[in-house]
């Protein structure tokens, strides 16, 4: 972590008409790090990760990126709540969606395999179930190459036994492609599966109420109990800043 | 504080890699029912058609019976069965010199109609900025019936085809312009942001997301279009024309032969019918991705 962070986010203030949504944010996503943005509904964890993205610029702060990031399209991937598949597509076209015709076909076939999707690539995107649209949204982010991918409660729609596989292969993409991952959620128990540091953020204004270092190796045991330890010290964070 | 505790979860191993779907086909089936559009089996098809027969054969039965019964003149209202000795009479002489002029009038006004709505229902659904420019002018032309323009249409253009091309392109034009701009205008947002994400430039944005996202308004405005463009040829054939199906209609009011108006009117029907059939079949070919209501049995 003595490395140079590849995403630095500064956000003095920011405001939707007269309502502050966020205020004295700081944090910074290092190379191969995954770190969760925890909080209730409302604290501004989408909006700082839309920030994060650039897809929001009417802010008081800054993004600063590393110079590997800057320039290239796709270097920060994001994966949203929903699919957002174009759903006049075939699967392996959205998976492409970046080059459109000129698209790497070998790349697209060896992702919708990783994402368990081998032979679904001429399908539509109406064939598909909720978690399957999800995992062609991620093989969509892989496809840019990207060093950072940026996860909005992309698991929040699907069952729970779904979410836990889809957290899997977050996870497993990742390290193969040394990704770093910035996941925002509300679910306790992904953000200490996933990350190695948690950001608890409060409500009205949005800020960072603490950091929580999850210092257990990966690959983790859903049953670790240190894991269970950490939960305390989410929920006791989390009562603290009346997320409940 | 601690009744949250993860460790009573069945042990999941890492990696998981099943699909996320448990119960999934081999493969995609391609081109199979989809729960949106059902392929019907043929005999219910075949009773759907039926159904649809149903009440323009009655109508049929009826005239004929009422004709013959003497109940209604057969000067003014022609029956069926002498309509079709119509047909046969116009069918080995004029009919088909008529439908090909009018259809060939069609044809280039709503080409015509159609390209000039792309082009600026493009614009202005894709720039506020055009929008802020063009849009309260064409909104002020849309509120002006079509055929109010054949007059100056006529000391403009005189009475050959320009003028008549000219007013079917006027009516093509409309609706698909709005649909179009209907169409761009409801994009779903967030699949923007998707092109946003990867940094498109505004035709990218344009031409990989808006435009095929408002196909589904745009096949709505082109059929609208395509029977405005029907309206129109009638309208200016009926004014000043030397063939075409309005013509039939004006020189069989002009020769009170009900039967010769008839005619020309259910060959109206059978062209506007087919050329929309032509355009739906198309739709769907084009629109297979929708994933939409199809309407439900009874």
């Amino acid at each position: 972590m003595t490395s140079s962070p590849l995403l630095t986010l500064r956000v003095a203030r920011k405001a939707f008409g007269g309502t502050v949504v966020l205020q004295d944010i700081g944090f910074a996503l290092h190379e191969r790090q995954t770190v969760a943005l925890l909080g209730p509904s409302g604290c501004g964890k989408s909006t700082l990760l839309r920030i994060a993205a650039g897809l929001d610029r009417d802010f008081d702060g800054a993004v600063e990126r590393a110079p590997a990031l800057a320039g290239r399209p796709g270097s920060v991937a994001i994966v949203f709540q929903e699919p957002r598949l174009m759903p006049w597509l075939t699967v392996a076209e959205n998976v492409g969606f970046l080059d459109g015709k000129r698209a790497d076909r070998a790349r697209i076939a060896r992702l919708l395999e990783e994402v368990g999707l081998a032979d679904w690539g001429e399908a539509l995107p109406k064939q598909l179930s909720g978690g399957m649209a999800q995992r062609v949204a991620i093989a969509r982010g892989l496809y840019t190459r990207p060093r950072v991918l940026l996860l909005d409660e992309p698991f929040s729609a699907v069952d729970a036994f779904t979410r836990m596989k889809l957290q899997d292969l977050a996870l497993e993409v990742s390290a193969r492609h040394e990704i770093a991952l910035l996941v925002v959620t509300h679910d306790i128990d992904e953000a200490l599966y996933l990350s190695d540091r948690i950001l608890v953020m409060g409500a009205r204004p949005g800020r960072i109420h603490d950091t929580l270092d999850v210092a257990v190796p990966h690959p983790r045991e859903r049953t670790d109990m240190r894991l269970a330890a950490s939960r305390v010290d989410v929920l006791k964070t989390l009562h603290d800043v009346r997320a409940f | 504080m601690t009744s949250g505790v993860p460790g009573k979860r069945p042990g999941s191993k890492r990696p998981g890699k099943e699909g996320a779907a448990s119960a999934r086909p081999s493969g995609p089936a391609q081109g199979a029912a989809t729960p949106a559009s059902p392929a019907q089996p043929g005999r219910a098809r075949l009773r759907a058609r039926l159904r649809g027969l149903l009440l323009p054969a009655a109508v049929v039965a009826t005239l004929e019976g009422v004709v013959r019964a003497g109940i209604v003149p057969s000067h003014l209202m022609p029956a069926p069965s002498e309509l079709l000795l119509t047909f046969e009479y116009l069918a080995h002489g004029p009919l088909w010199k008529h439908i090909g002029a009018s259809a060939l009038r069609v044809a280039c006004g709503f080409a015509l109609g159609t390209l000039l709505a792309l082009l600026v229902g493009a614009l202005v659904g894709l720039s506020r900025r055009a929008e802020d420019f063009l849009e309260p002018t064409f909104q002020a032309l849309r509120a002006i019936p079509s055929l109010a323009w054949v007059p100056l249409l006529l000391m403009w253009l005189g009475i050959d085809e320009t003028s008549k091309i000219t007013l079917i392109a006027i009516g093509a034009f409309f609706p698909v312009y709005m649909n179009l701009v209907a169409g761009i205008r409801n994009v779903d947002r967030k699949l923007v942001e998707v092109g946003d994400m990867y940094g498109f430039s505004a035709a990218r944005r344009a031409g990989r997301i808006l435009l095929p996202a408002a196909r589904p308004y745009l096949f709505t405005g082109l059929r609208n279009g395509l029977s405005m463009s029907w309206l129109c040829v009638v309208a200016a054939e009926l004014l000043a024309a030397t063939q075409g199906i309005g013509y039939l209609l004006t020189d069989g009011r002009e020769v009170s032969r009900p039967d010769l108006v008839l005619a020309a009117i259910i060959t109206l029907a059978l062209l506007g019918k087919t050329s929309d059939t032509l355009l739906k079949a198309l739709e769907k070919r084009a629109l297979r991705w929708r994933d939409t209501f199809a309407g439900r049995e009874a």
